[in-house]
């Protein structure tokens, strides 16, 4: 283990943390609130422990796929402990694990709050929350490879660890071209959302703040009913740039590239546009008797379905009071998740779709057992190891969502709540069901259950290995 | 003696070259007619071209008159028929190398039911070595006399032990420890010292110890005795299978590197605890990322020696590991030796030792009383355990006042289990064991080591 590289990668996490507090600093400035003193402070914590980590290069640059894994995991610890100073330090959430849990939402782009009234928070406080969102979205580690001249091809090893989905591909030669590339179509896409909701007219706050939880589907209200009292043009909008920040950053760089067949014909994204599709009919036709007309459910169901598969988390709706079959459908939308590669959470759309084909290939294999098949996606044979890997997600998944479910239950809430409260946790989605639905919130667990919920955020956003590899004893061991 | 050799691969030819410098009659025998040509021209030995486990073939080599056939052909199974052939139609003793794991386990089998005398298996007869070399890893080389209870252990002299510039008489007197140093190679040259020798950093030192003793002496000088946590191995052959068995019964964690899949999850079945990584071991990434800079042992066991002098050079450079480097056929052992790659294994010397000490006891039983044998100093020097069975001029008679020849020393003597480092008022008893070390080849008895 290379530790000397992780403390100096962390060190610069702490340094990126610093500049990012400076925007939240800024709109406290603008609104002349108070809580400006919580960010400088904490603007000056991570100067005074990320310089000195920072001063000296390491020598021994090698950086293996486990240095990779450990050090996404301690930056994203790091980084959340450090983004919960401010709110504990003004008094705006004076539980620090309250603080945390609401940080660690933000980052890993969860969206559950325990916060039963946001608008009572200082408005630098809810901005800061929100752009939590947009720094977790794309990855904090990803935007450091962007910026920081670390040479050679090791860092990929942390770009892996961070960004969702099964195998992470190069869009370019460079690691660091790579990462410039996802910022740039991050960044053109949240500035034309904000533009879009400008023009819908919301007010600028409400866009960046806005734009930042569709952008890094993340999902925290600014509002206390989230987003049914705005227009239903600007819930059009979210509803489309949710679903377009669902999808895997790839197709957009195919399309920047004049290659739009090749992204339209990617087969995880026609998956994706069609469970999303089935989804908003089936729902839109079952909930028709709940609103005026049938376009304003489907409405209703697109934004939902759009808010629930990309694990963003809006609501317009208290889609609690939805019938048991349609809400069946969100719980299970929650599992499935957005597309590898883009900011969304869950299990993720490519994953199910080489699991369904490889059942289909094992009744093939019953039906005529000596027969050779390759599982095959978009026309390239998917490697066992992927399979394989791919299998022990899922039984790891299993594992961990049972294990929370269980210690959640100890606060004594019924079934529904606990498992849509491991599930919206887990995948990164935001509310729940019952009493952690649409107009509830996380506050009512215990602190005991609130570190769980925690663990499963960090576990959920990193897709599991990167963090359950500090708990094996063999990863801190030199040989 | 009449000894047959059946097969003239590497080990054949080494074996000869030392049993011809024994002065004992050879006939050697190869299906290859190049390879009988190529035997060199210092054996004094008849060569005989044709199939060792025809019986036309062994009479014409005088089997029936012989008295040792060793078969080492590159066949288990054709070493083995060699053997009860020689049996059916000879009386002599056999000695056949098989190297099989599956044959191994059934070497009581083999030897009491099938009548062969020895049997030998190179691989394992190295990783002993090896193995007892990551137990006490300060040590080029261990061998053991007294059935374990003298060493002769070689090591380098680094400058923080303090020894430069120091007379061998005042190490005993300077660390107080019973040893004995009964060999110094500087460079090329290599030397049996006596009291006023004096030592310089970088010499290569032989010393002759007891266990516990020689423990006691490493410490005082600051050597750790310490045997290894880790190591990581390249190569995952026959050797190294044997190897990590035994290393895995001493609780040393093993990290095993190998180019072939296949080899790979044989592997893995055969060493459920041990790590097995499938990759080329020359991969300097490879071995960066399995830890090399932390192991505590580096061990190179592929089938090119190239390979693992390079990977042990390598290993050389980036940490302060135990080194232990495979050498099967190259010959130039004393630019090997210069390398300073730490312990350096030839299979091939192994193999002969071994059964050049069964030549030996045989002998004995004729003529000779040598009980054992080693070649120490690069194969330059031996050291042998005599039997004294009978009285003779060299029997009590205070060691100072014996005439013994020029480069020659005596170790130490063992005197019902009780080991006693020899000094200048001792003398040899009847019935005891002595441990002797020499340049000069061919010694047969205790009273050898007189000048004449």
């Amino acid at each position: 283990m290379n530790y000397s590289i992780i403390i100096y990668i962390i060190g610069w996490i702490l340094k990126a943390e610093a500049a990012l507090l400076v925007l939240p600093a800024l709109t406290a400035i603008i609104y002349k609130e108070t809580a400006i003193w919580s960010f400088l402070i904490t603007i000056l914590i991570c100067l005074a422990i990320g310089i000195p980590l920072t001063l000296k290069r390491p020598k021994n640059k090698v950086f293996y796929v486990k240095e990779g894994f450990v050090t996404a995991a301690l930056s994203w610890i790091v980084l959340s402990c450090m983004g919960a100073v401010p709110f504990v330090i003004s008094g705006s959430i004076p539980n620090p694990v309250d603080a945390l849990f609401e940080t660690v939402s933000g980052f890993t782009t969860t969206g559950a709050s325990i916060l039963a009234d946001v608008e009572s928070l200082p408005y630098s406080m809810i901005f800061w929350k929100c752009f939590t969102h947009w720094i977790g979205g794309m990855g904090v580690l990803v935007l450091l490879l962007s910026l920081l001249p670390l040479t050679g091809g090791y860092h990929m090893n942390l770009m892996k660890a961070e960004s969702p989905g099964p195998s992470v591909s190069r869009l370019v030669p460079k690691v660091r071209s790579t990462a410039k590339i996802l910022y740039g179509i991050y960044l053109t896409m949240t500035l034309i959302e904000v533009i879009l909701l400008l023009l819908g007219g919301a007010s600028l706050f409400d866009s960046l703040t806005i734009s930042f939880g569709t952008a890094g589907t993340g999902g925290f209200g600014i509002k206390n009913d989230s987003m049914a009292g705005y227009s239903v043009y600007i819930q059009v909008v979210v509803t489309i740039f949710m679903i377009l920040f669902g999808v895997n950053f790839n197709a957009y760089f195919l399309i920047i590239m004049k290659k739009p067949k090749k992204a339209i014909l990617n087969e995880e994204v026609l998956w994706y546009f069609g469970i999303i599709i089935g989804a908003i009919l089936i729902i839109g036709w079952n909930i028709r008797g709940y609103y005026a007309n049938i376009l304003i459910a489907l409405q209703q169901s697109a934004f939902q379905v759009g808010s629930i598969i990309t694990t963003t988390g809006f609501a317009t709706t208290d889609f609690n009071l939805w019938p048991e079959f349609s809400k069946t459908i969100l719980v299970i939308l929650m599992f499935v998740g957005a597309c590898a590669g883009s900011t969304g959470g869950g299990i993720k759309v490519s994953r199910l779709v080489i699991l369904f084909k490889t059942i289909r290939k094992e009744f093939h294999q019953f039906l005529h057992p000596r027969s050779v098949k390759k599982v095959i996606m978009d026309g390239k044979v998917v490697e066992h190891e992927v399979i394989r890997t791919i299998n022990v997600f899922m039984v790891t998944y299993l594992l961990i969502f049972t294990i929370s479910v269980l210690l959640i239950s100890l606060d004594n809430y019924d079934l529904i709540t606990n498992f849509t409260a491991v599930a919206a946790t887990f995948n990164n989605i935001g509310p729940g069901l019952e009493l952690v639905g649409p107009t509830q919130n996380f506050g009512l667990f215990s602190n005991w259950s609130k570190i769980v919920l925690i663990f499963d955020m960090l576990a959920g956003r990193l897709e599991l290995f990167p963090l359950l590899l500090l708990f094996v004893r063999d990863t801190w061991k030199k040989f | 003696m009449k000894i047959i050799i059946i097969g003239c691969g590497k080990v054949g030819i080494t074996l000869a070259e030392q049993l011809s410098e024994e002065n004992h009659d050879l006939v050697l025998i190869d299906t290859s007619a190049q390879k009988v040509q190529e035997i060199p021209e210092n054996i004094d030995a008849i060569r005989l071209y044709g199939n060792g486990a025809s019986i036309n073939t062994q009479m014409e080599a005088g089997v029936d008159k012989a008295d040792i056939l060793i078969a080492v052909t590159g066949s288990d199974e054709l070493n083995l028929l060699c053997c009860l052939i020689a049996q059916k139609t000879g009386n002599c003793q056999t000695i056949a190398r098989v190297r099989n794991p599956i044959y191994s386990k059934e070497i009581g089998f083999i030897k009491e039911r099938l009548g062969v005398s020895m049997i030998i298996n190179p691989e394992y007869a190295a990783a002993l070595e090896i193995s007892r070399l990551l137990r006490f890893p300060s040590a080029i080389k261990i061998d053991t006399f007294a059935k374990g209870r003298v060493e002769l252990l070689k090591f380098r002299i680094r400058p923080e032990f303090h020894l430069n510039n120091v007379l061998i008489k005042d190490i005993r007197r300077k660390f107080n420890a019973d040893i004995l140093i009964c060999g110094v190679e500087r460079e090329e040259k290599i030397s049996i010292p006596d009291g006023d020798f004096i030592l310089k950093d970088n010499d290569v030192l032989s010393i002759i110890a007891s266990p516990k003793n020689a423990a006691d002496f490493f410490k005082k000088i600051g050597l750790k005795t310490n045997q290894v946590k880790n190591a990581l191995i390249v190569g995952g052959g026959k050797l190294a299978h044997y190897l990590a068995n035994l290393l895995l019964d001493m609780k040393i964690k093993v990290r095993i590197v190998e180019k072939d899949k296949a080899r790979c999850d044989e592997l893995n079945e055969l060493l459920p605890n041990a790590e097995i990584i499938c990759g080329d071991g020359t991969d300097k990434n490879l071995l960066l990322e399995e830890g090399l800079p932390h192991t505590e042992a580096f061990v190179t066991l592929t089938n090119v020696d190239e390979e693992n002098i390079l990977l042990s050079l390598y290993a050389k450079e980036h940490s302060n590991v135990k080194l232990v480097t495979k050498v099967n056929r190259i010959a130039f052992d004393n630019i090997i030796e210069r390398l300073d790659l730490g312990s350096v294994i030839y299979p091939k010397y192994i193999t002969m030792d071994y059964i050049l000490q069964y030549v030996r006891a045989l002998q004995n039983s004729i003529g000779s009383n040598v009980e054992n044998l080693y070649h120490i100093l690069d194969n330059r020097a031996e050291a042998l355990e005599f039997a004294v069975h009978e009285k003779s001029p060299v029997t009590d008679v205070p060691l100072s006042q014996l005439q013994l020849k020029d480069n020659l020393l005596i170790g130490c003597i063992n005197r019902g289990g009780k080991i006693h480092i020899a000094r200048g008022n001792d003398s040899i008893q009847l019935g005891d064991t002595v441990i002797v070390v020499t340049i000069q080849k061919g010694l047969r008895d205790i009273r050898d080591i007189l000048k004449k």
